[in-house]
């Protein structure tokens, strides 16, 4: 994948103002930064949800915003995506939401197979036995997770994932980090996950990119961003220096 | 502000309520255009059609009962006296079953369908719009207005024709209950229903019935699709799609019934 000086406006609010990165095959990479800067508008442009104004999304070789329809549905069809709130279909058991793209997607008839593929992936994500169960009665770990099963199901090239830890609890994220790293090297995806949760892109990405008011302001490897003495890094990244030496943080 | 101001600012208020009016319709033309061209072109669910078919016709039977039944012994109650006040008694039968199959029946279970089902789908579409559940199926690489608008735009064109028969006959049993405990017999009641009643008024009657459906679940699935953001934009939108869905069903009913029973034919 790569986004070359990616530009978009809403209304009067210039959301992107060029941002441009690269995500080779089965690397991981983290869109960092605080909420409001334009990051999981980067993932909508990637699926052509939205529109680009300015700049190139290119993926699998491809330009997303020439695709014509054909072109598009094989391009997403190679993508796997979880939504921040999981979006995960509230009228089908947790069984069929993670069929779902089997049948509607690759088309596959044999109600065996998918069942099996179905328990399978649902063992992978630590949820055998819960395919008859419904979104309602899943907790929030618990639905990010079918989610992820989700968008895994029919093995993917590459994986977005929008903000996988917000609203989990830290054992909880650390879990869903855990797995997403166990299943970006068990299948060999790509990931491009976008998130404010800087243990999760510390933990699961091979690289970051940091963003601010819809632009990247930082990029580098985990590593990199622990030694960095960049100003935008250290702002971003103060908050939670200061909460583990139990300091007050200033507004 | 000048009298030749007032008078200029209320028509261009009337103009933009116009155009407002007409960039409604052409969201709902455009969207119904776009939901079933691509029935041939595009992946649905056959299983999400029979849970259409289910919802839109089985789920609205008690109510198209309720609501037929008691019009059909209302119209009875209006016109009985009457027509033995001036020795119609025996049109009794066909004048009800004519008002019924050509304009109570189609009307009356349209607007019992927008208020229970249009209702319904804009509140359950809005909700996957604001869920991100749509944004998921684009991402799978469906097409979000057909594989979720094509399933109820046809089962409500499929059922609004059958529920219009059931109400024309639960509407006939209705009058012909009260009609016949008032003295007028049985037969006498059916064999004016022969008599009135055309194959050509119930084609017309289900044409009514099929074009409100069409109009049912468009504007329902559209609002849904167009719904804002946060519970606040699922309600509006459901709202817009009863208010909405009643108002055309009323207006194009008259332009029907203009076009298929006019004075003219």
């Amino acid at each position: 994948m790569r986004v070359s000086e990616a530009s978009k406006r809403f209304d009067d609010h210039q959301v992107l103002k060029g941002v441009s990165f690269a995500l080779a095959a089965g690397e991981a990479m983290a869109l960092m930064g605080p909420s409001g800067c334009g990051k999981t508008t980067v993932l909508r442009l990637v699926l052509r949800l939205v529109d680009i104004e300015d700049g190139e999304v290119h993926l699998f070789g491809r330009n997303v915003a020439e695709a014509d329809e054909e072109e598009l549905i094989e391009l997403r069809r190679r993508i796997g995506v979880v939504f921040q709130g999981g979006a995960l279909f509230d009228s089908m058991s947790v069984g069929d939401n993670v069929a779902f793209p089997l049948y509607y997607c690759l088309g596959v008839k044999d109600r065996k197979a998918v069942s099996e593929r179905v328990e399978e992936i649902l063992t992978a994500v630590g949820l055998e036995g819960a395919e008859r169960l419904l979104p309602a009665e899943l907790s929030g770990g618990m639905r990010k997770r079918v989610a992820i099963a989700r968008a895994l199901v029919y093995r993917p090239q590459l994986l977005l994932l929008d903000e996988p830890s917000t609203g989990l609890d830290p054992i909880t994220a650390r879990l869903i980090d855990e797995l997403v790293l166990k299943l970006k090297e068990t299948f060999n995806v790509g990931v491009l996950m976008v998130t404010h949760d800087i243990v999760s892109a510390l933990g699961v990405s091979d690289k970051i990119s940091l963003m601010d008011e819809g632009r990247i302001v930082w990029a580098g490897t985990p590593l990199e961003w622990h030694e960095s003495q960049d100003p935008n890094v250290l702002r971003f990244a103060s908050g939670l220096r200061a909460v583990r030496r139990g300091e007050r943080i200033e507004p | 502000m000048s009298n030749s101001d007032e008078k200029l600012s209320f028509i261009s208020a009337i103009g933009r309520g116009i155009i407002a009016f007409l960039e409604v319709l052409g969201c709902y033309v455009v969207f119904a255009y776009r939901a079933l061209s691509g029935l041939w072109r595009h992946t649905w669910s056959l299983r999400d059609l029979v849970e259409q078919l289910e919802k839109v016709g089985v789920g609205s039977v008690i109510m198209v009962s309720i609501t037929s039944a008691f019009t059909g012994m209302v119209m009875a109650v209006q016109t009985l006296d009457q027509f033995l006040r001036f020795g119609a008694g025996d049109y009794i039968g066909g004048v009800i079953a004519l008002s019924l199959i050509r304009e109570m029946s189609p009307v009356l279970t349209g607007l019992v369908v927008a208020g229970r089902v249009g209702a319904s789908m804009a509140a359950e579409i809005g909700t996957m719009r604001v869920t991100e559940q749509l944004d998921a199926l684009k991402a799978f690489g469906l097409n979000d207005e057909v594989f979720v608008g094509a399933p109820r735009i046809v089962s409500s064109m499929i059922m609004l024709p059958v529920l219009t028969i059931y109400s024309f006959v639960v509407g006939i049993g209705g009058g012909y209950l009260y009609v016949v405990a008032h003295g007028v017999h049985q037969s006498t009641f059916r064999r004016s229903i022969e008599v009135l009643v055309d194959p050509y008024d119930v084609y017309g009657g289900l044409l009514k019935a099929l074009v409100f459906g069409l109009i049912i679940a468009t504007v329902a699935c559209s609002e849904g699709f167009r719904a804002g953001n946060g519970a606040k934009g699922v309600g509006e939108a459901t709202t817009r799609a009863v208010v909405w869905g009643d108002m055309l069903i009323l207006t194009f009913n008259y332009f029907l019934s203009t076009f298929l029973f006019g004075g003219g034919g």
